[in-house]
Formats: structure tokens, C-alpha cells, sequence
């Protein structure tokens, strides 16, 4: 059985665009805001959401989601939250998924955390630093609850262990566009398109290129060579820096509504 | 029993390995191969060789420490006086390593994390002898504990980049040096300062400082004609340790003890003895123990001593732990500065006080084994950058 995210990318792949994916971390700016923020970016248009879990120690992120991670676990966030946003997600009928740093699905427990994945209508996790090599349970896990293991990968990555990677994943490839941590950025790097090609050669999967895009013009740029465009810091700045909430959900409705035009004019 | 010291991904029973972004997984392998080449390349040891004789000032001496032994129950006391270093700590094996390494690899610029400041110094002490640029993260509550070695890595020419985030300790610093790597990689070195973080670091880490204990197990044997009962070493992250612990496993009847750092108690909550007090998980890249809640969020850790200040601890240490090939030990805040206090009036040695960690244990293992019984204590480092922090302790006015 496919799942909801293997059918976003029939979609998109039919109407010969990209996918639009954008990122929320749980229990931010709180738990009810996290909700609300859902269902504005999905009433925008965008297609999947990927739910983040905060972690104490953020070594892939930039600092606006460290600051983000920072609010939503002084909030007290934990795993129950983390899978109730992705419930309110999946619920809207878009796609959901997970990005969690791995010591928090260990500390759960490898297979209890992908089967709440599933039983909250997640349709996979994203783990930025899980190996392949330190896989071995999860991958046993995540298969017998049907839900995609999402890799990322990066510019250095070679073209070998890209196969090696790829031959792994499932729901989609996570391109970095970038050697660096996440976080809004002025132009998306030309490794970017070099990497998503790099990558295609190795696999069918859709391949999503993430890491600095912020503006419907970005967007459109990776569309006309990536199969998804994930957004993430440029929504959370924008929540951070709003006087109040309503002011917060306006804006990432407006930039979601720009960013999901963008998607669809790269091709 | 068979010990595992490390297989080719770098695992240690469960312990070890890589949990890195992928980005990282290239510099890692260069760096792998590198110290691989090096550790059979005769000129690449010619070279670190007479560097620790010319430089590092190796062999470092063995003291006895007679009056002191007089509070531990009669028990022979050896210290391994690496704090009689250059740079005054253990810390300068690994770097000299790793900055050679870094030369072969065509790297010129190297970026380090510290808590103390001594690996920070050391670095910054490689980096100037070798012609590296060289920046230095530290926690922001760091560079005033540590205020002196701040100056000291300045003065040596290296950027120090206090870190605001999280506990502004050297867990954080270790995170923002990560970001910087992940970031620079193509150009960049990142020189970590203990046996924890992804492979090869632990192992390459270890290997950097196991002539500590190669040296001073042929010293032992001579001064006494046999093997100590006991080795000694402070914990924080584990490389001096592990460093004068390794060439002793296989000497089964030589007890390892590692010193933890136990603030005020672990039952306070407020403590850094990872493996004492905490679990298995993952941090900075490695499968080890952890001071972790139940959600897997790292818990910050305490102590008088910013070296031992970690949440985490390397996985050859939690692997020895598990076997029971090495045993581990909280020592208090105050208990390690009755030690620190103690060596200064009897030997007229100022240690570190991450050292006096395991001075502390010596006083209660002494009395445990008796006056027969010899003990080897890894003096790791000297207690200049810590006179501040005592003086704040006993009360003496600056
Ligand atoms: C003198 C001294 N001893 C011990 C340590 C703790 O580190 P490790 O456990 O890696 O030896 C430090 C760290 O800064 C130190 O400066």
C-alpha cells in the first residue's frame, strides 16, 4: 500500500510540478499555534508537512530553528506532542511526516516510535543524522509499519554512497542544497540542481531539495529541476518576528500561497 | 575475555559509531584514512615522535607522591606527571596528532571546542607551530570560568567564538563547532578534544594519547618490577583516561578506575558522571552515555571543573564500563578540592581540578586496597588556569 506521500508525488508528477513541503516544528510558537499554523499553510496550498521534533542539541540547524526548538521545549514539548501535530497534519489530508534527530526515537523506542508514526497518519520520518550503517533496526521497523524512511543527502556525498543511500530511502530523497546548516538564504546554491541530478541517476524516487529556500522566485528556480521544495526557516522567521499570532498565521498564509504559485511555474 | 578496542565503523559492543549529517560522512572517511596511513607511515611517527621529544617535552616523568600517600591509607602513589607537559596538560598529544594529520590532509584551517580552555590552548598552541589558522569555540559561561586560557588562546592567535546557545557550556560549544564544520568542511579540520564524538575521533583520539600509558607502564615496571594494582584517571569526555588506561587492558589484574565528575552528588541532579548517573544514547555522533531526560533531550551537567562539565563520555569508555574491564566513580565538588587542596600542602603540586577528580579517588581506593598496594594516577594537567575558581572556593582574596 502506498502512502499519503507516495500519492503527493503521483499527483505532482500528474500535473508535471512540484511538490511544496513545508516545515513546522511541534509545540511551536505552543501547541495550539503549532495547530493553527497547519492548517493555515495547508489551506495555502502546500502538500505534505513535516513535523519537527525539537532537540536540545540542533547540530544541523541554523538559528532560527535552534530559537524555535529552543521556545517549543521550554514549552515542555515532548513525543505526545510531536504525534498529535502530526495527527491535526495528516487529518487536514495533506501528506505528514517526522524530522527528528535520532536520540529521541532510541529513547521511545525504535519500533513503538514508527508504529505511533503510523497510527497518527504520518506517512514517514526524516532522520538528517541516522546513517546508513546504524540503520539496521529502524529500517526493520519502519518496514513493517509501511511508512517511508526519508535520508538526506549532501553535495560532498559521493556518487557511491549516494546509491548506497538512495537504495535505502523511501516517499522521497532529502537534497541539502547547500554544505551548511538550515536557514533562510539569498540564493540557492548551484550544487543544488547538480546534486538533484547526481541523485536522479541513482534512483526513481522523487528527490526534494531543502536548505535556504524562502521566496516564491527560489522556489520556482528548484521546481524546474527538483521534484519538491521544502520551506522551513522562512515560515518560522516569520512567526518569530510577528507582534501577534494572527499577524504570525497571516503571513506564512501569504508566503505559502506565493511559494505554492512558485512551485508551479517551473515547468 | 575478549575486548573489542574498536571495529571498522568505529563500534565498541553497542558504542561507537556514526550519527552524523551526511554532509560530515566524506571528511570523516579522508580523516579515517588518513590516521590509518599515518599509524604504519614510519616518517609520519618520526615526525610526532620528535615532536613530543622536542616540543611536548616526552617522556613525562613518573613522581611519587610520598606525603600525600600518607592520607591514602599507605598505598604507593604514582603520578604520570603530564601536566609537566607543554601547554600544561595531556591535551597537547592529541593536537600535535591531528595537526600533523590536518597538514597531510591540505587543510589549513582547524576549529576546535573547549571547556577548560586547555584544549583550546593546545590547539591554538598546534595551530601557531604549524602555520593553521585556528578558531576556538567556548561557552559563553566558560570564558569567564576560564578567563585566563581565553587570553592565552589569544595571545597564541586564534579566534576564541564564545557560544550563547543552550548551556553555554561545552556541549554547546561541541554543537556550533559541528555547524562550523559541516559548513567549512572542504577547507576546515575540526579538531575534537576527546575520545567522544563519530568515528574515527574516539579511536584516533585514543591512539593520539595511548602513549601515556605505554610509557608509563614501562616506568612502573621499572621503578617497581611489576604492575600497578590500580590506574587512575579523571572522566570527562575520557582521553586522558582512555590514554593511560588502554595499554593496561589486557592486564587483567590491573584495576581501571575512571573518576566522574559528581558535582554536588548525584542524587542532586546536579552532576557530570555520565556513566554513574545516566543512560544510553546518542550525542555528538557517537552511541554512548548520556545525561538525557525521558524524552532523549540532553540534560545539562554540572561541575566545579569546566574539562568535566559533559553530558556525554567516549564509547570506549562505556563499553569498558559494561564489561567490567574499568570501573567508574562520581567524585563531589568538595571532595575534589579537599584533593586538589591536599596535593598543593603535601607535594607542592598545583593540579588541575579535573585531575583532582581523580586524586579524590586515590584517597578512597588507597584506604580500600591498602598499604601494599601501588597506584598510578594520571596527573592530567596543572592548575594555573584553575586558581581563579580556588581561590573563589577557599576564600583567599584576589
Ligand atoms: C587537565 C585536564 N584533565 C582532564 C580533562 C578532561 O578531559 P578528558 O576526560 O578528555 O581527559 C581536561 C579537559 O579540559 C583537562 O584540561
Amino acid at each position: 500500500m502506498s502512502t499519503a506521500l507516495e500519492l503527493v508525488f503521483e499527483k505532482t508528477r500528474a500535473e508535471n510540478r512540484a511538490a511544496l513541503i513545508a516545515y513546522i516544528p511541534a509545540g511551536f510558537p505552543n501547541s495550539l499555534g503549532c495547530e493553527r499554523a497547519i492548517t493555515a499553510l495547508v489551506d495555502a496550498g502546500v502538500d505534505a508537512i513535516e513535523i519537527g521534533y525539537p532537540y536540545s542539541d540542533p547540530v544541523m540547524d541554523g538559528p532560527t530553528i535552534q530559537e524555535a526548538a529552543e521556545i517549543s521545549l521550554k514549552g515542555g514539548t515532548d513525543a505526545a506532542d510531536v504525534f498529535s501535530a502530526l495527527k491535526v497534519a495528516s487529518a487536514t489530508g495533506v501528506a505528514a511526516v517526522v524530522m527528528t534527530y535520532w536520540n529521541p526515537i532510541e529513547k521511545y523506542g525504535v519500533n513503538e516510535f514508527a508504529q505511533s508514526i503510523a497510527d497518527n497518519g504520518g506517512s514517514g520520518v526524516i532522520t538528517p543524522d541516522l546513517t546508513i550503517e546504524e540503520s539496521g533496526r529502524w529500517l526493520e521497523a519502519v518496514s513493517n509499519c509501511g511508512i517511508n524512511p526519508i535520508y538526506v543527502v549532501a553535495p560532498s556525498t559521493s556518487d557511491a554512497r549516494l546509491a548506497k543511500v538512495t537504495s535505502k530511502t523511501g516517499g522521497f530523497v532529502y537534497a541539502a542544497s547547500v554544505m551548511g546548516v538550515t536557514g533562510a538564504r539569498t540564493s540557492v546554491s548551484v550544487d543544488a540542481s547538480a546534486l538533484v541530478a547526481r541523485v536522479k541517476a541513482t534512483t526513481s524516487l522523487p528527490v526534494a531539495v531543502g536548505l535556504g529556500v524562502s521566496t516564491r522566485e527560489q522556489a520556482k528556480e528548484v521546481a524546474t529541476y527538483a521534484d519538491a521544495v521544502i520551506v522551513g526557516s522562512a515560515f518560522i522567521k516569520l512567526l518569530l518576528n510577528a507582534k501577534s499570532e494572527q499577524e504570525g498565521l497571516e503571513s506564512i498564509s501569504a508566503l505559502a500561497k506565493e511559494l505554492a504559485k512558485g512551485v508551479r511555474e517551473g515547468r | 575475555m575478549t575486548i573489542e578496542l574498536g571495529d571498522v565503523l568505529g563500534h565498541f559492543g553497542q558504542y561507537g559509531g556514526r550519527f552524523v549529517p551526511e554532509a560530515l560522512i566524506g571528511a570523516l572517511d579522508e580523516l579515517e584514512a588518513a590516521h590509518n596511513a599515518a599509524k604504519t607511515d614510519p616518517i609520519f611517527q618520526a615526525e610526532l615522535a620528535e615532536l613530543h621529544r622536542t616540543y611536548t617535552g616526552r617522556p613525562s616523568i613518573i613522581t611519587e607522591a610520598k606525603r600525600f600517600a600518607e592520607h591514602a591509607g599507605g598505598a604507593r602513589i604514582l603520578l604520570k606527571r603530564e601536566d609537566l607537559n607543554h601547554t600544561g596538560s595531556h591535551k597537547i598529544n592529541n593536537v600535535l596528532g591531528q595537526a600533523l594529520l590536518t597538514k597531510k590532509m591540505g587543510k589549513k584551517r582547524i576549529i576546535a571546542e573547549t571547556g577548560a580552555g586547555q584544549h583550546g590552548v593546545a590547539s591554538a598552541t598546534a595551530a601557531s607551530l604549524m602555520g593553521l589558522e585556528c578558531v576556538v569555540y567556548m561557552g559563553e559561561e566558560d570564558t569567564r570560568r576560564q578567563a585566563l586560557n581565553v587570553a592565552r588562546m589569544k595571545l597564541l592567535g586564534a579566534e576564541v567564538v564564545p557560544v550563547t546557545t543552550g548551556s553555554r557550556t561545552l556541549k554547546d560549544a561541541i554543537n556550533e563547532a559541528m555547524r562550523d564544520w559541516v559548513t567549512n568542511v572542504a577547507t576546515t579540520h575540526y579538531m575534537l578534544g576527546t575520545v567522544a564524538g563519530p568515528h574515527p575521533f574516539p579511536t584516533m583520539v585514543r591512539d593520539f594519547h595511548k602513549i601515556i600509558g605505554e610509557e608509563s607502564r614501562e616506568q612502573v615496571l621499572a621503578l617497581t618490577g611489576t604492575l600497578p594494582d590500580a590506574v587512575l584517571a579523571c572522566v570527562g569526555g575520557g582521553s586522558n583516561a582512555i590514554g593511560i588506561f588502554h595499554a593496561f587492558i589486557p592486564d587483567l589484574g590491573v584495576r581501571l578506575i575512571g573518576l566522574e565528575a559528581g558535582g554536588d552528588g548525584i542524587e542532586t541532579g546536579r552532576h557530570a558522571a555520565t556513566i554513574s548517573g545516566g543512560s544510553a544514547g546518542v550525542l555528538h555522533g557517537t552511541r554512548t552515555y548520556v545525561l538525557q531526560d525521558e524524552n532523549g533531550q540532553t540534560i545539562e551537567s554540572h561541575s566545579i571543573s569546566a574539562g568535566l562539565d559533559y553530558p556525554g563520555v567516549g564509547p570506549e569508555h562505556a563499553y569498558l564500563h559494561d564489561i567490567g574491564r574499568a570501573e567508574y566513580r562520581a567524585v563531589n565538588d568538595d571532595a575534589a578540592m579537599a584533593a586538589f587542596s591536599l596535593l598543593c600542602r603535601t607535594e607542592g603540586i598545583i593540579p588541575a581540578i579535573e585531575t583532582a577528580h581523580a586524586l579524590a579517588g586515590a584517597l578512597v581506593i588507597g584506604k580500600e586496597l591498602g598499604p601494599n598496594a601501588t597506584l598510578l594516577i594520571n596527573l592530567s594537567g596543572r592548575g594555573d588556569k584553575d586558581v581563579q575558581t580556588a581561590a573563589d572556593y577557599f576564600g583567599i582574596p584576589l
